[in-house]
């Protein structure tokens, strides 16, 4: 389909050229809307990049750390990873979602939340304080953890908000508003050629009137030789 | 699993031994009579285990983040790239044996994509 297709089926009328005139206004009110949108979640969006590959390389560099300490952990304690495991009961960290809402866009926030676990578990009798450092170290790599998973829903929320709109903004720009223009000037175009005709159609009665009204039996006789049997003067003129 | 929606969601774990032992101690495991959220991955893990470990933290309701060891990520790459779910988050983090590839990481990929580079 071309872009300066027509929309198919509309009659060239006054009333359908002011509603057409109407839409072009509408899309064209619709069109600057959305590209304003469209901008704002690019930038939004390019400063998440951002902040996504700042996070991730600053992920890498805190983990062997945890691990560290993790580790010192482990060497005072040779169970410690069965104990941990078999530990395990209620999860003490939540995550909560909320929303933060960018142009229109809802995008999905993580918040933490470490509930209070009912005292130290682990470790009571050997190296708590190796153990309690490595969990607390372990807590802020999940602080960190969950921050940068909010930042990927948003980017990958804000990524198909992006493509979404982009694609409204382009059809508006290349598909819509040149159609509809095109049916606004089709439109006119018939209006005109109908005007023309109209008063060409004057034209031509003016000049046939201007001849002066032909004598009455001659127009008679002409009429009779004509159309045999059909007497005109009782005619109303027909227009067309 | 109805008072989980009310106290927040879960932070899933598949990982080596150190990383699922660390984050345990942090406080993010859950043991319930349906099961885990975390997964242990040795040696011999097979990555059947693994892939199906993942899809059920990804169906479950109540998990809100994934994490999950990149050297294990690249077991189940090809899964891992077909996901497209919003939530649960899928994280991919550093071990202690293997240090981190970014090159590896589906959505950093993506993100110096778009960046333009690299």
């Amino acid at each position: 389909m071309s872009s300066s297709d027509r929309i198919d089926g509309v009659f060239a009328t006054r009333m359908n050229q002011q509603t057409y005139k109407a839409k072009v206004k509408g899309a064209e009110k619709g069109y600057e809307l959305l590209k304003k949108k469209a901008d704002a979640l690019k930038a939004r969006f390019r400063a998440l990049l951002k902040e996504i590959r700042d996070a991730k390389m600053a992920l890498a560099e805190e983990m062997p750390a945890a691990f560290l300490g993790l580790a010192s952990a482990m060497y005072l304690n040779e169970k410690f990873r069965d104990n941990v495991a078999y530990e395990v009961k209620d999860a003490s960290v939540r995550v909560f979602a909320s929303e933060d809402n960018v142009a229109g866009v809802r995008l999905p926030v993580f918040q933490e939340n470490f509930i209070e676990s009912q005292g130290d578990r682990f470790g009571l009798t050997q190296g708590g304080q190796t153990i309690e450092q490595a969990k607390k170290k372990f807590q802020s790599l999940i602080l960190k953890l969950v921050k940068l998973a909010s930042l990927q829903t948003s980017f990958v929320t804000l990524d198909e908000a992006l493509k979404v709109t982009n694609r409204r903004v382009n059809a508006l720009e290349f598909v819509v508003i040149p159609r509809m223009t095109a049916t606004v000037k089709y439109i006119a175009k018939e209006l005109d050629e109908m005007e023309r005709e109209e008063f060409f159609r004057l034209k031509k009665v003016v000049a046939m009137s201007d001849d002066g009204p032909p004598p009455e039996d001659v127009d008679t006789k002409e009429a009779e030789t004509a159309l045999p049997g059909f007497d005109e003067s009782n005619e109303d003129d027909v227009i067309f | 699993m109805a008072d989980s929606q009310f106290s927040g969601k879960l932070i899933g774990v598949i990982g080596d031994e150190d990383t699922v032992t660390g984050f345990l101690l942090a406080g993010v495991g859950e043991r319930t009579s349906a099961g885990t959220n975390f997964l242990v991955v040795k040696k011999e893990t097979r990555p059947a285990e693994v892939l199906q470990k993942f899809k059920e933290l990804t169906e479950r309701e109540d998990v809100a983040i994934i994490l999950i060891n990149q050297h294990i990520a690249n077991l189940i790459r090809q899964e891992l790239a077909k996901y497209t779910k919003l939530v649960p988050t899928v994280l991919e983090i550093p071990s202690k044996e293997h240090p981190y590839d970014p090159t590896k990481d589906q959505v950093l990929k993506q993100v110096n994509l778009l960046l333009g580079g690299e």
